[in-house]
């Protein structure tokens, strides 16, 4: 077996390791949630009995442990549970499952996510290389100082500048990307265009400032002069010699940018009014949905930790001393 | 040696065919050059003149500092980063390299002028296969395609005898080693057979048994192809194998220049001579029966797994100087490591007085770690930077010997007084303070523990044949005085004879052989020891032709 194998399998174990111990940390910091979701629904009339009796069918009369212990159960085999809305004083139930509340909304966050990323990761790339192939020149100082204001803003700021610009005044883009399961692919798009744009703006100068980090970082490395010496050019130092080596701290930012394109974007779902995982974990708070808000944040957790295992990977795969071992 | 008169057979070059030997190939005059550093501009090359001619060797000497190396990148019409070409003219076959633009210049390097560094491990890119880096300027400059390039890599690395020339280009730079990837580069200066080659320090970072190899391959391979070299380094031995005639530089000035013969035998300038005098420094040898530390029968492991010590046996005599000669990867730091508690020994002791030492660093006493202190090789990174140079004298002081106040401050001076700094540099951080004067700052640190061994770990290598005898002269002289033991880790034979009494050969994690200097230094050798002491460069310029001969 190659013995980057081995390396990659036992980064892989640990992920699913903190996985675990997140799911802990998800179960307990729910536990501390004040308030009490029978209270929530049932109201301030509801009698003791209904109470208890309601808590019992929920399964919130037993113990932590126990209850801990039943969901990760369910979960590893697929089952996130029944939401605890739809049910109501009356009696009549019209709970739906977690995964059919959940499924549709990561579907549309993860479109949004990936529409931002197509756009964001290689335009911060192209930037972060060019701008370190003519650093400190007019080109990097414009690329830097734009890219840094529009990490400055809030997103929401950014979002309604874009609203006013480019959905008011100049453009006739749609301001809410209001799309449901039927929605056609291209009509999808064109709906999302501003939040991903939103999105873009906010994630692109962390990379290109990386990239560019990185590829600078190398330059005054022997091997870079070396290259010059050799009569390389000035791109092709950067492209063959620099970049090679700066994958690894690269991966990584993506990485990160990539993850928050997922977990930390409820604020433009608000502004855009746009159906996905982030809204409704924050919906489900604020009801003390309790198996939503679980697999919600199980969900965010495992989107964190496969990000990053992949920039481990591809920084694992990237470095030939451990790709081709001696 | 590079007479010029006896390649007459092997001139396969085809760098030639626009040129004779003997033309003027480079011709600098009056250059000068500038380097940016502490917020201010400072002349590093004050205005040196150089003539090469087609075929000719020039070796270039020097301390550091002396501006050679910049003076060999200037020759490309490079200035490196922080650096600029004030004035005076770079010619190269008649073309002006200071009026040259980037792209003209760039045309000329790795096809014209080619430049091997110093440290290959570093120089080369750890991404690319080393065959593809042979051959990157040769296949981009249009000289051959790739595939005749590769196939001209290959004969070239035969011709360095590289092993595996065939698919030693397939690896990639870490998988080989030192002097292998330091031939490598010989390979990739020579891939597009330049007129020129800048050779800057290409043996300084290896052992001297494979200095030896790297510099016949360099020297067969420069003769054969009739190819211009400057050869930069410190270390006059070595130039005096390689180069037709040597130029001295000091502070950015030209000391001298003469044929390499004539500048051995009769140096003109003060300066000359004192560099070849240093070579002279020797200690006659003492011994003693009372045994401060002995090493018996360790074996040590790092990882548990990877076992580098084999049954190492080494006695340290009080009062006296125990080298420990090898090249890398013999195991000397590692045995520096177990007598320091650093690496815990799988099996045997380390005793001390007498008295078995505990195995590892937190089992040892105060008293125990006070008595045994420890010098290393870069200085610079054995210092915080942060701290002021009275700060890394005081804390061993304050550790060892609850000093405070004015008895601390009494004692730091003494020590400075003692290492001969003066009391200026009581507040300086160690960026201030020269590589030698750094060096001198660590073993005030290990005095003032007020220890009965140190151990030495390289502790000169760094440093400029001048500054190193300084340093060894202050060695001595506080072992005279204080009555220290030194254990002294070296791979430099001639620091060897100026400082020991007793020698230990290492080889591969297991000691060849210990007895007094004056015996391991003489016949009957172990296999091992000839090998070594016959590839310390002699500052004879036959030297290297008559080690070739006998071994053929």
């Amino acid at each position: 077996m190659h013995p980057i194998l081995g390396t990659v399998l036992q980064r892989i174990l640990l992920g699913v390791v903190t996985l675990f111990f997140v799911s802990l940390i998800i179960f307990s910091a729910i536990e501390f949630l004040p308030g009490d979701f029978t209270q929530a629904v049932l109201g301030q009339a509801a009698t003791e009995e209904t109470v208890a009796a309601f808590r019992k069918e929920l399964g919130l009369d037993q113990p932590a442990p126990v209850r801990y212990m039943e969901w990760i159960q369910a979960v590893m085999s697929g089952d996130l549970g029944t939401s605890f809305s739809g049910r109501n004083a009356s009696g009549i139930d019209r709970s739906r499952s977690v995964v059919d509340l959940i499924e549709p909304r990561l579907w549309n966050t993860l479109f949004l996510a990936a529409m931002a990323a197509i756009v964001a990761v290689p335009l911060a790339l192209f930037l972060g290389i060019t701008a370190a192939l003519y650093r400190n020149s007019v080109y990097d100082r414009v690329v830097n100082a734009s890219t840094l204001t529009t990490i400055s803003f809030p997103e929401f700021f950014v979002a309604y500048i874009l609203i006013l610009f480019m959905s008011q005044l100049w453009f006739d883009f749609p301001a809410i990307a209001s799309v449901n399961a039927e929605t056609p692919f291209w009509e999808r798009v064109y709906k999302c265009i501003l939040p991903a744009l939103t999105m873009t703006l906010v994630i692109v100068a962390h990379m290109m400032r990386m990239t560019r980090a990185a590829i600078i970082n190398l330059l005054a490395s022997p091997y870079i002069e070396m290259a010059r010496l050799k009569g390389i050019s000035k791109s092709q130092v950067i492209l063959r010699h620099a970049l090679p080596n700066a994958w690894a701290p690269i991966a990584t930012v993506i990485a990160f940018n990539l993850a928050y394109l997922v977990v930390g974007v409820v604020v433009v779902e608000v502004v855009f009014v746009y159906p996905g995982i982030g809204q409704l974990m924050v919906n489900s708070v604020t009801t003390r949905d309790i198996p939503v808000v679980q697999a919600c944040a199980l969900i965010f957790a495992a989107t964190y930790i496969i990000l990053n295992l992949i920039a481990d990977i591809i920084g694992i795969v990237t470095n030939p001393r451990l790709l081709h071992p001696r | 040696m590079m007479s010029t008169d006896n390649n007459d057979t092997k001139n396969t070059g085809s760098a030639d065919e626009n040129g004779q030997k003997g033309d003027i190939l480079l011709e600098m005059r009056d250059v000068h050059i500038d380097g940016f550093s502490d917020e201010k501009w400072h002349h590093i090359v004050k205005g040196v003149d150089l003539t090469l001619r087609r075929g000719e060797v020039m070796g270039l000497i020097g301390e550091s500092g002396a501006g050679k190396s910049t003076l060999g990148l200037a020759a490309m019409g490079f200035a490196q980063p922080g650096c600029k070409i004030v004035s005076g003219t770079i010619k190269f076959d008649g073309m002006e390299l200071t009026k040259a633009s980037e792209n003209e210049k760039r045309a000329l390097w790795g096809s014209r002028i080619a430049y091997v560094a110093q440290s290959a491990a570093a120089s080369f890119n750890p991404a690319h296969r080393l065959i593809d880096q042979t051959v990157e300027s040769t296949v981009n400059s249009g000289i051959r395609s790739l595939e005749e390039a590769q196939a001209d890599a290959r004969t070239l690395y035969a011709s360095l005898q590289l092993p595996d020339a065939e698919n030693i280009g397939d690896r990639y730079p870490h998988q080989v080693s030192g002097g292998q990837l330091q031939r490598m580069m010989t390979a990739m200066a020579m891939s597009s057979r330049p007129d020129l080659i800048i050779f800057d320090e290409p043996t300084t970072a290896l052992d001297v048994t494979t200095q030896v190899e790297v510099l016949v391959a360099m020297r067969d391979i420069v003769e054969r192809f009739n190819t211009a070299a400057i050869y930069i380094t410190h270390d006059l031995a070595v130039v005096a194998q390689m180069a037709d005639f040597i130029k001295v530089l000091r502070y950015g000035n030209e000391v001298e220049e003469a044929e390499t013969r004539q500048m051995l035998t009769a140096p003109k300038e003060e300066y000359t001579k004192s560099l070849w005098s240093v070579r002279a420094l020797t200690k006659p040898e003492e011994t003693s029966d009372d045994v401060v530390i002995e090493i018996k029968n360790v074996d040590a492991a790092y990882g548990g797994s990877v076992k580098v010590l084999h049954d190492i046996n080494i006695k340290l005599p009080r009062g006296r100087t125990v080298a420990v000669v090898g090249e890398s990867g013999s195991g000397k730091s590692t045995t520096a490591r177990v007598i320091t508690g650093l690496l815990p020994p799988m099996t045997g002791e380390v005793q001390f007085n007498g008295e078995v030492l505990p195995k590892a660093l937190k089992d040892r006493s105060k008293d125990q770690l006070q008595r045994i202190q420890m010098i290393y090789q870069m200085a610079d990174t054995a210092m915080n930077p942060r701290h002021t140079i009275a700060e890394i004298i005081g804390r061993p002081l304050e550790f060892y010997h609850d000093l405070s106040g004015k008895a601390k401050q009494d004692r730091i001076l003494e020590l400075l007084h003692l290492i001969e700094l003066d009391q200026t540099f009581y507040d300086r951080i160690p960026s201030e303070l020269s590589g030698g004067q750094k060096q001198r700052v660590c073993i005030a640190r290990a005095l003032a523990a007020e220890p009965d061994v140190i151990i030495c770990d390289e502790v000169t290598s760094a440093l400029d044949q001048i500054v190193q005898e300084g340093i060894l002269q202050l060695l001595l002289r506080l072992q005279r005085e204080l009555g220290i033991s030194y254990l002294f880790i070296t791979h430099d034979i001639a620091t060897v004879q100026a400082i020991s009494d007793e020698i230990v050969v290492m080889y591969q994690g297991a000691v060849v052989e210990q007895g007094l200097k004056s015996e391991i230094m003489s016949p009957p050798y172990p296999e091992y020891t000839q090998l070594l002491l016959k590839s310390v460069p002699e500052m004879d310029p036959d030297w290297l032709t008559n080690l070739v001969d006998d071994r053929l």
